[in-house]
């Protein structure tokens, strides 16, 4: 704690440079991901495709990635757009299966009687289709933006990490305490982006969160549950991530 | 006038949905499809606003193929209730019936005060406004659906099994909503149901199908029950067929006994009819109640306007324990009773039916 306290500046603009570079790629990647969700969502090869390249993009750890990128778009080794463009094609990879999936979870009965009432496709997807799919949209987006505060730190390694470069410059010159300072702003960054994320999407959702109404029990009331994240893509991203 | 011009469905599969239906809806009519599960009757409703393609013939809107429609200004203006409810879980009740006037280009101050009068013509209670769907029960959300159906006024309302997943007493209520508000609107309403029950209380033409989608009989609901065309038409009618059929009798030429003048205090004595009883007439709730010899009191039983059907004025009398009835007249004057014997007469089997 010691040298948090004594290098406050030096960590206050490391933890700015961590900031940016983790929230870009996610908001990107949510762009990214609603796009291609709400374009490709209803047509199976397109859908197919893409959930493979996400997938493959997906096992290239990140380090490779980080170094591969200047020599295709020509960037130098050391600009931080090398981070921010592949965490973004993280985040995207991430949360296309997401878009995909909780745009699948709303009900048919409801698209069917959107097509009944006469929205046109394009519309149906934007004013029905898209608000449903906030919360589960939002669930996986917390995932992804707190895996890609985490891997900013990997970036140290080529001289772009945010707080990452505490760890490095902690680790050559055998100073926990550096370590320590980083893994705990590291920690408040993901958690204040997490919660941020999760009350933001509860303020878009509000017809998740009103108690069933007061009128006299009939029995037929349903109550309020907020729509089902597909849990097993995360997951495995998440533990996949790790490994990186 | 909707015309259905040799239809049929021929699912890819090689399931045969509809087989060359002919079908004309007159404007203004309550026609209703009905027929078990597999018989196109859903498929055929949903040719009409384009749900569904057919593979040949043609389905007309006042004389115009609907092919020939852009499907979303076609189905802007068909009104569309859906079995469920079909509501949009994000939207509050006045936005889910706002939604067509929107959709239609109105602002959303104009479309929400449409809403209001829609929600007011269904029974729904403005302090439903902003509730969300799922803080309303079943029934109410059905209401909603139908309230969202009629918000922009549609000259044509199609209805799919619209009342199948209410409890019974909610059915029974939404059913008599919905035929007291096409007496008040009369729109061309198309109905698609199982319930070969609702199809005869609800509409004033049915058309029975089979599976394969083919049109057995299309008729009044009185010809369906009296002469059913064929041996499938029979079948699905054929549970108190005769009794059904008292509902679309009237009570014209029944024989009626003067009732005696009250007391001071309301009581009638009924000892001609059978000794020792009397009744009481509750004017306001409409009912009656019998009172016996020995005081105890049996009601209140329904009173039966002179307009009524030989199957209420039947069931009236069944549930009598003096087996007698008091009629309501036509100016309202409650002046005259009648028995199971008056009944008797008008209960001869159907001439139609004999023929």
């Amino acid at each position: 704690m010691n040298w948090l306290l004594d290098n406050l500046p030096q960590a206050m603009g490391l933890t700015v440079e961590h900031l940016y570079l983790s929230l870009v790629p996610t908001l990107i990647g949510v762009v990214v991901a609603l796009g291609l969700g709400l374009a490709f969502g209803n047509r199976p090869r397109a859908r197919a495709i893409i959930t493979a390249v996400a997938s493959a993009i997906f096992t290239i750890p990140s380090l490779a990635l980080f170094v591969v990128i200047p020599s295709i778009i020509g960037t130098q080794i050391l600009d931080p757009l090398n981070v921010v463009i592949a965490l973004a094609l993280y985040s995207a990879s991430l949360l296309v299966r997401t878009v995909f999936d909780a745009l699948d979870a709303v009900a048919p009965e409801v698209l069917n009687a959107a097509e009944a009432l006469g929205y046109s496709h394009a519309r149906r997807r934007i004013f029905v289709d898209l608000p449903l799919a906030v919360a589960p949209l939002a669930a996986g987006t917390r995932v992804a933006a707190v895996t890609n505060v985490s891997l900013v730190s990997v970036g140290a390694v080529i001289g772009v990490g945010g707080l990452g470069q505490l760890f490095v410059s902690g680790y050559q010159r055998n100073y926990p305490d550096q370590i320590l300072a980083g893994i705990i702003v590291i920690l408040l960054v993901a958690l204040v982006f997490d919660r941020v994320i999760a009350v933001a999407a509860r303020l878009l959702t509000p017809w998740l969160h009103q108690g069933a109404a007061a009128n006299s029990g009939d029995g037929k009331r349903r109550r309020t549950s907020p729509a089902p994240v597909a849990p097993a893509p995360q997951e495995l991203a998440a533990s996949g991530r790790e490994a990186k | 006038m909707i015309t259905f011009e040799s239809v049929s469905k021929l699912y890819p599969g090689g399931t045969q949905a509809v087989t060359d239906l002919d079908l004309q809806i007159a404007t203004g009519s309550f026609t209703v499809l009905v027929g078990p599960s597999g018989c196109g009757k859903t498929t055929s409703m949903r040719m009409i606003n384009r749900m569904v393609a057919p593979t040949g013939g043609r389905v007309l809107i006042d004389g115009q193929d609907v092919a020939d429609i852009r499907a979303v200004t076609l189905r802007l203006g068909i009104g569309y209730v859906l079995q469920n409810a079909g509501l949009f879980p994000h939207r509050t009740v006045l936005d889910n019936v706002a939604t067509v006037q929107r959709l239609l280009g109105l602002s959303k101050a104009e479309a929400r005060t449409k809403a209001h009068e829609a929600m007011e013509r269904v029974g729904l209670d403005a302090s439903l406004a902003t509730r969300y769907p799922a803080q309303l029960s079943g029934g109410q959300q059905q209401r909603v659906g139908v309230a969202r159906a009629l918000a922009a006024d549609p000259p044509i309302l199609l209805m799919d099994e619209p009342f199948s997943a209410v409890d019974p007493i909610v059915r029974l209520e939404l059913q008599q909503e919905v035929a007291h508000l096409q007496a008040e609107i009369k729109k061309t309403i198309v109905m698609v149901t199982h319930d070969i029950d609702e199809a005869l209380t609800l509409g004033d033409r049915i058309a029975v199908l089979a599976p394969g989608g083919v049109l057995h009989q299309y008729a009044a609901p009185i010809d369906i029950l009296a002469r059913p065309a064929t041996d499938f038409v029979a079948s699905l009618v054929a549970k108190d067929r005769g009794f059904r059929t008292l509902s679309f009798e009237t009570l014209t030429g029944l024989g009626t006994t003067a009732l005696p003048v009250p007391d001071p205090e309301g009581i009638i004595d009924m000892s001609a009819l059978s000794p020792g009883w009397s009744v009481q007439v509750n004017r306001d709730a409409g009912t009656a109640a019998w009172i016996d010899a020995d005081g105890a009191v049996f009601g209140p039983h329904p009173l039966v306007p002179a307009d009524a059907s030989l199957r209420t004025g039947l069931d009236a009398v069944l549930a009598s324990p003096t087996s007698a009835a008091l009629l309501v007249d036509g100016t309202g004057t409650i002046g005259s009773y009648f028995t199971l014997a008056d009944l008797g007469p008008l209960l001869r089997p159907n001439e139609q039916a004999r023929a």
